[in-house]
């Protein structure tokens, strides 16, 4: 591991990319974004943000950084996927052809309807965080299956919404659309990479909705 | 509409963010442009090249086609409703798709108001020129704006002049003292709040397409490094030679923006464009870009 082995990527390819670094500044992480394949070199772990799993897949596929990654997680990567990252990292995805496939899950894109349907909710997820955690379904997909060697993280109705392998979590939601950072700080103790402040202060009473747009690439 | 309603909305356009969405009418073509890797396609009966030149009266499209559309594809489905035409927006929200474009390039149904957006659970994007047009849609409960540019050229000077008015006036808003605000919010027509609002985020409060005759992977990407977070394609993907090359270069384009030897790479052996009109040769009730108030 390199002198920069302490930071996090978000893959920037389209979608959630700004969300993520500002959750990631706000637990005290170094991160940057990743559009080629050389810039995964030295990071701890990736988020695979959300956005539409087909135009990502697609353009993993086009550049090549499909294999890369593939590379990097044998090379210790931990990846962190986000709705359409999730989507993007099933072994499984019904109704279309696996993109990376790296966790042994059975995935069902936008499995809810419209965006009518889209919500947000409280959860439990005693894995992750004591408290409550706000979280926002956007479109989203269900996990409808787990293989045996995935740990599921959150179980809601008839569906999987976060999950968990060695090197790969997944989440059908969206905790960087909402004020708490306890799954950025769960996912960077994956990673082995020290954040700031405590589990017990997992909710950044500064965020708002507008936080991301500091990271606007016109800003 | 319940804030949190409002919100998901403003969310799932940030969602869209660094993507393509597109023209089109029929499910042939929807599943063109998905497998391309829009972001999210936009479903009418005729594309706006196609309005231009047939002229009468441009409606929203026929629910059934819509409904098509939507059962075809796994992206997001937007269709057009006419400025102030709150039924077609009611009968759009009934048929459940994801997003209503409230558009000037359908003939607009009132001259003196547009739909008032927050009446409705389903989010609106619409159309804007400059600083005090965004604001005023977005008060209107917008979720997301896109510059207008003039739809159905192929000529993205307007669509530049939008997004430089636009930056302008935000920069103007962000460097002002507070004390000058009232003032410039009066003049332009900005609702106070928001004036506040955007002087303080440097940026409209909500995500920022750029649209209207957006034609090659370089409009796209002058577009993006404009500023603008994504990029609607109408009539410039289905017009030109070889949609399918064409709408997956424009995709890669919006990605590497920055990227001039990525843009090369893309820009290379796309067929013909779509033909176009100047935007300067065009008069009067033939500038759509001016529907709106």
């Amino acid at each position: 591991m390199n002198a920069e082995a302490g930071a996090l990527g978000v893959l920037d390819l389209q979608g959630g990319v700004q969300e993520h670094l500002d959750h990631l500044q706000r637990i005290g992480v170094p991160a940057r974004t990743v559009k080629r394949a050389a810039e995964l070199d030295g990071l701890a772990g990736l988020i695979i943000p959300g956005g539409e799993s087909t135009c990502l897949s697609r353009l993993l596929r086009i550049f090549e950084l499909d294999q890369a990654i593939r590379r990097a997680v044998d090379g210790g990567l931990k990846l962190w996927g986000t709705c359409a990252g999730a989507i993007l990292l099933a072994a499984e995805n019904r109704g279309e052809a696996p993109a990376l496939g790296l966790i042994d899950i059975a995935i069902s894109r936008n499995a809810f309807g419209s965006q009518l349907d889209s919500f947000n909710r409280q959860v439990r997820v005693p894995m992750v965080a004591e408290e409550p955690i706000p979280v926002t379904f956007i479109r989203a997909p269900k996990i409808v299956r787990a293989g045996a060697g995935v740990r599921v993280l959150l179980e809601l109705d008839d569906y999987i919404a976060a999950a968990e392998d060695d090197r790969i979590l997944v989440t059908v939601f969206h905790p960087e659309l909402t004020p708490s950072l306890a799954f950025h700080r769960y996912f960077a103790r994956k990673c082995g990479v020290r954040s700031d402040g405590t589990e017990a202060a997992s909710r950044d009473p500064g965020w708002t909705p507008q936080s991301w747009m500091r990271f606007s690439h016109h800003a | 509409m319940a804030e949190n309603r409002y919100l998901l909305n403003a969310q799932l356009a940030q969602m869209l963010k660094g993507g393509v969405i597109m023209d089109v009418v029929n499910v042939e073509q929807a599943q063109i442009a998905q497998e391309a890797g829009a972001v999210a396609v936009m479903a009418l009966e005729r594309v706006p090249a196609d309005i231009r030149k047939q002229g009468g009266v441009a409606r929203m499209s026929d629910p059934g086609l819509i409904k098509a559309i939507k059962e075809a594809v796994t992206i997001p489905v937007m269709a057009k409703a006419r400025i102030g035409h709150f039924v077609e927006a009611q009968i759009l929200q009934a048929l459940k798709i994801d997003y209503i474009d409230e558009s000037e390039v359908l003939t607009p149904a009132d001259e003196e108001c547009h739909i008032d957006k927050t009446q409705f659970a389903i989010p609106f994007v619409c159309g804007a020129r400059n600083l005090g047009e965004a604001a005023r849609r977005i008060a209107e409960g917008a979720a997301m704006i896109r510059t207008k540019g003039e739809a159905g050229t192929g000529d993205v000077v307007e669509a530049v002049r939008h997004m430089r008015t636009m930056n302008r006036e935000i920069r103007q808003l962000a460097n002002m003292p507070a004390e000058e605000v009232v003032g410039f919010a009066k003049t332009n027509g900005i609702p106070y709040e928001l004036a506040l609002e955007v002087k303080r985020l440097g940026r409209l409060p909500v995500v920022n397409f750029a649209a209207g005759g957006i034609a090659t992977p370089a409009d796209a990407a002058l577009m993006m490094q404009l500023g603008c977070d994504g990029v609607f394609v109408g009539s410039g993907i289905f017009k030109s030679s070889d949609p399918v090359r064409r709408a997956s270069a424009i995709v890669k384009a919006a990605a590497f923006y920055n990227d001039p030897e990525k843009l090369l790479e893309v820009s290379m052996d796309l067929g013909d464009p779509m033909s176009g009109i100047s935007v300067a040769s065009l008069t009067g009730e033939n500038r759509l870009a001016g529907r709106g108030w």
